[in-house]
């Protein structure tokens, strides 16, 4: 009873979304569809979603063709789908959502809450989704939320579960938790499509990696018979550098000092807990741990994004600690906020205007308050073309911009122009290969042209890859420093708490 | 009327760029496009009003065919020849449209400029009291030359509207008081206040119990534009301007591109180094302002050139309504203040020569309202191949 894919063809105006596309999952198979954004993948899901009708081919269920026209046919067919961005209702208890669409109905159309609770426990308890079924969605992490939605295509009986992106928003536990919750639908004889461009999770569980581009299935390997260079050559279509060349350090004066800093986050909690720290100039200082940390809190503070309780800031010897945002952009220094929609963008704005956001009342793009929107359409135009921006236009908003592309505004804004000091928090989360090669090309020059460089991101293989040193945060403190070439394992641990 | 004068490099504006990438012209044809099938519907959906608003005809129109449809079709010819003459049908016609768009206008302006900036002003209605008492204040009792007494008695007025828009701005900034809250119940303090102001002996007229200002001095009046047996004043032409003003506010300077900045995501504001609650506050003010000199336009501009609580009439309303047609974008406000006072004045003259209730005006105003606000539904009608709607909030909900 295999899930198939023949022959799909699906056009969007200006451009093949999916050509010509086959795809097979068996019953108790893995299957990892990879992919650099924008590749297909999500249009392919989407045709198996019942969302999308395709232009040409077949979806085919044990060889018999079957018409999916929305997704309650989709659903009828046993086939579920765990989205990226959860369809939850976050005033809603777990039960709730879980039962939502299909309420489990009594006398008089009440709805029958202890059946539907006993329901959502028997799943919780067959496949080790931990739940608390009473919980509010909005008041439980983001892992448990997921398990949440896969419940909810288990309770649909789902015989095919797609994911798209599912560790994406996932800390690095989390992902090894969810790892085991595949597995064990695996041997309960579900066929799994796990969509992703991460290719060290494709390797890890799969059984086979079906590798798209530009619509196309380019490759249909099994892990054993490729590794992570051959998979990323794959996805990208060129030979990638995984491994970032750096040239030789020279270090120079303490730009970035760091002391005793206490900053506390939404709920008052202190994030930060006394962290001290130096970032010498021509250094990367990466700053590893597991998402949560305080990272984000440590840095808000340092950018003036939020208070700073206690402790002292200090860029090559100027006390900042209560510095606003634009008094550092002023001072040299450069911001790549965690989070590129919600604080690295206007999204209405159009690529030229995100190009000038926070120098956009300087000489030459102001003069008093008059804006030169001449002088900031060149800019824009140069910098659109020496960093590679792929664009329409200039005057496109820039969410039409794909993920990568969208940080690569940010980084041409933060980078075109002398600066002595460089944050950049997770530059390259949730963006596509070819991007993050660039962006950390980028990184490196601006190292070694002088600037100190404080990077913070989750991706542990990112820091080893840019830092010259590395600290571990943990519980708001900073619990070891270690060498890029140290073992992984002892890193690892650190990241958990254990001073081993 | 107006050539927009468009600068070659202006930078798009509003969320509609798909026509903007596509050329001026096509960006032209499409935006009026729709508006104009809305408008279209909404008097064809008005003209079946007005037949079946004569009762006798619907009897008749089973007993006699033929002459029920002629009688109706005389009716709705009759009515909407008046609407059309009314509006634009002649001199004093056009004077009294523009007369009407007038304070529209200026407010609109205020509520659109506020809708780019992310916050929703229900208070022009306040903001326009509040600066038409004060320009009535300067009006009376500032003696000089009416070049001089006329501007500074429009500044009265702006002074006014920033005052109180700038209240509410400076609530939200401090305190994260939704602004939709505040307005409101700053037009209630308004009211109040003014009444009790136009009852003091600075502003009463005298001999008088209501609350009613003296008589503003005549050097502080707005001249007629057209000649002095048309009502249409320079308020009008003072509008125009503040079209190019806010225009040239919001899209060529920076403190524009603070509003606009913060107005979509004022955490992106925030990061790139503006300081939010200044610009809210700076917002309401400039949105407060615009509503005052509506405000100040309606003492200076119309007999018998008093203050009295009923000054703004249901304008500083009915402007929500036009920002909201003119999709907070300020040529387009410009188009929508103009609708709207061609139909208020069209509409007295539809009364007047058909004896069509003015409601009616008021129903077509909303229809028209109802086809903008939902282009799927005129697009269905009229199977205009459309691109990606607009989508775009004008505003978000109540979360702070």
């Amino acid at each position: 009873m295999a899930l198939e894919l023949r022959g799909v063809t699906k056009r969007f105006p200006g451009v093949v979304a999916n050509d010509n596309v086959s795809l097979s999952v068996e019953p108790g198979e893995v299957v990892a569809l990879l992919g650099e954004n924008g590749a297909g993948k999500t249009t392919l899901m989407n045709i198996l979603y019942g969302l999308y009708t395709p232009d040409e081919g077949t979806v085919l269920i044990g060889g018999e063709e079957i018409e999916l026209g929305s997704t309650a046919d989709a659903i009828a067919a046993g086939i579920g789908m765990v989205h990226q961005h959860f369809m939850l209702v976050p005033v809603f208890t777990v039960t709730e959502n879980v039962i939502l669409g299909q309420e489990p109905t009594g006398v008089a159309g009440m709805i029958d809450r202890d059946r539907a609770r006993k329901t959502v426990m028997d799943i919780s308890e067959r496949y080790k989704l931990r739940v608390e079924p009473e919980a509010l969605i909005e008041n439980i992490s983001v892992g448990v939320q997921q398990r949440v939605e896969i419940i909810k295509v288990l309770d649909r009986k789902a015989r095919f579960v797609i994911f798209d992106e599912p560790t994406a928003v996932l800390t690095p536990q989390e992902v090894e938790e969810f790892f085991g919750i595949l597995n064990g639908l695996k041997e309960d004889g579900k066929g799994i499509i796990f969509i992703t461009h991460k290719l060290g999770e494709a390797l890890n569980v799969a059984d086979r990696i079906v590798v798209m581009r530009q619509g196309k299935v380019v490759a249909e390997v099994r892990p054993e018979e490729v590794d992570n260079q051959r998979l990323a050559e794959l996805m990208v279509g060129r030979p990638v550098d995984l491994t970032v060349p750096k040239g030789p350090q020279s270090v120079g004066e303490v730009v970035l000092e760091v002391s005793d800093l206490v900053v506390v986050d939404d709920r008052k909690v202190r994030a930060v807990d006394g962290i001290s720290f130096q970032v010498r100039a021509g250094e990367i200082v990466g700053i590893a741990g597991v998402q949560g940390n305080g990272q984000t809190e440590l840095i808000e503070g340092v950018t003036g994004m939020r208070p700073i309780v206690s402790g002292s800031v200090l860029v090559n010897g100027t006390d900042v600690t209560k510095a606003s945002p634009r008094q550092l952009h002023r001072l040299g220094v450069s911001h790549i906020p965690e989070d590129r929609q919600e604080s690295g963008l206007v999204l209405d704005f159009t690529v030229a205007e995100n190009m000038i956001l926070d120098s956009y009342y300087e000489d030459p793009f102001s003069r008093g308050v008059v804006m030169d929107w001449d002088d900031i359409r060149e800019t824009a135009k140069r910098l659109v073309n020496q960093y590679d921006v792929r664009t329409p236009g200039i005057d496109v908003p820039v969410s039409n911009l794909s993920g990568g592309n969208q940080q690569k505004v940010i980084v041409a804004r933060e980078f075109d122009r002398e600066v002595d000091l460089v944050i950049a928090a997770q530059p390259t989360r949730g963006i596509d290969v070819g991007s993050i090669e660039y962006i950390h090309t980028q990184i490196v020059a601006k190292r070694d042209a002088g600037a100190a460089v404080l990077l913070v991101s989750s991706e542990l293989d990112e820091v080893r890859a840019l830092a010259d040193r590395i600290l571990v945060m943990f519980h708001g403190r900073m619990v070891g420093e270690f060498s890029p070439g140290s073992d992984i394992t002892d890193i690892g641990l650190a990241m958990l708490g254990s001073t081993a | 009327m107006t050539q927009v004068d468009e600068p070659r490099t202006r930078p798009p504006e509003g969320p509609d760029w798909l026509a903007r990438a596509t050329g001026v012209g096509a960006s032209v044809g499409r935006s009026l496009l729709l508006p104009t099938l809305a408008v279209i519907t909404a008097l064809l959906i008005g003209a079946l009003i007005i037949a079946f608003s004569d009762v006798q005809n619907v009897p008749l129109l089973f007993s006699d065919t033929p002459t029920a449809l002629s009688r109706m079709w005389n009716e709705v010819a009759t009515a909407y020849r008046a609407l059309f003459l009314g509006s634009v049908g002649s001199v004093n016609a056009i004077s009294e449209s523009l007369f009407a768009a007038t304070p529209l206008l200026l407010a609109g302006l205020g509520i659109a400029l506020g809708f780019r900036a992310g916050l929703f002003n229900i208070g022009a209605q306040g903001q326009m009291l509040i600066g038409g008492v004060s320009a009535t204040y300067v009006g009376i009792y500032v003696s000089a030359p009416a070049i001089v007494h006329i501007p500074l008695t429009i500044l009265a007025g702006l002074a006014g509207g920033m005052l109180w828009g700038g209240l509410a701005g400076l609530l939200k900034a401090r305190t994260g008081a939704h602004e939709v809250i505040t307005t409101i119940m700053g037009n209630f303090i308004a009211l109040f206040l003014v009444q009790w102001l136009l009852t003091t002996s600075v502003l009463q007229d005298p001999g008088r119990n209501n609350p009613q200002s003296a008589a503003l001095a005549e050097t502080s009046h707005l001249p007629r534009i057209f000649g002095s047996q048309y009502r249409v004043t320079v308020g009008f032409l003072i509008a125009l301007a503040a079209v190019f003003a806010v225009h040239w506010l919001l899209y060529r300077s920076s403190i524009g591109f603070e509003f606009r900045a913060v107005g979509s995501n004022p955490q992106a504001g925030s990061y790139a180094g503006m300081n939010v609650a200044v610009i809210v506050t700076l917002a309401m003010a400039v949105a407060g302002g615009l509503a005052g000199i509506a405000g100040a336009n309606q003492v200076m501009g119309l007999q018998p050139y008093k203050a009295s609580p009923a000054l703004p009439g249901s304008v500083g309303f009915d402007a929500i309504t036009v920002a909201l047609l003119g999709r907070s974008n300020p040529i387009g406000v410009l188009w929508a203040a103009l609708l709207f006072g061609a139909l208020t004045a069209g509409g007295r003259a539809m009364q007047g020569a058909a004896q069509v209730p003015i409601d009616l005006v008021v129903v077509l105003q909303a229809l028209i309202v109802i086809f903008v606000a939902a282009p799927a539904m005129i697009r269905a009608i009229f199977r205009v191949k459309g691109g990606t709607e607009d989508t775009t909030p004008l505003t978000s909900g109540w979360g702070s």
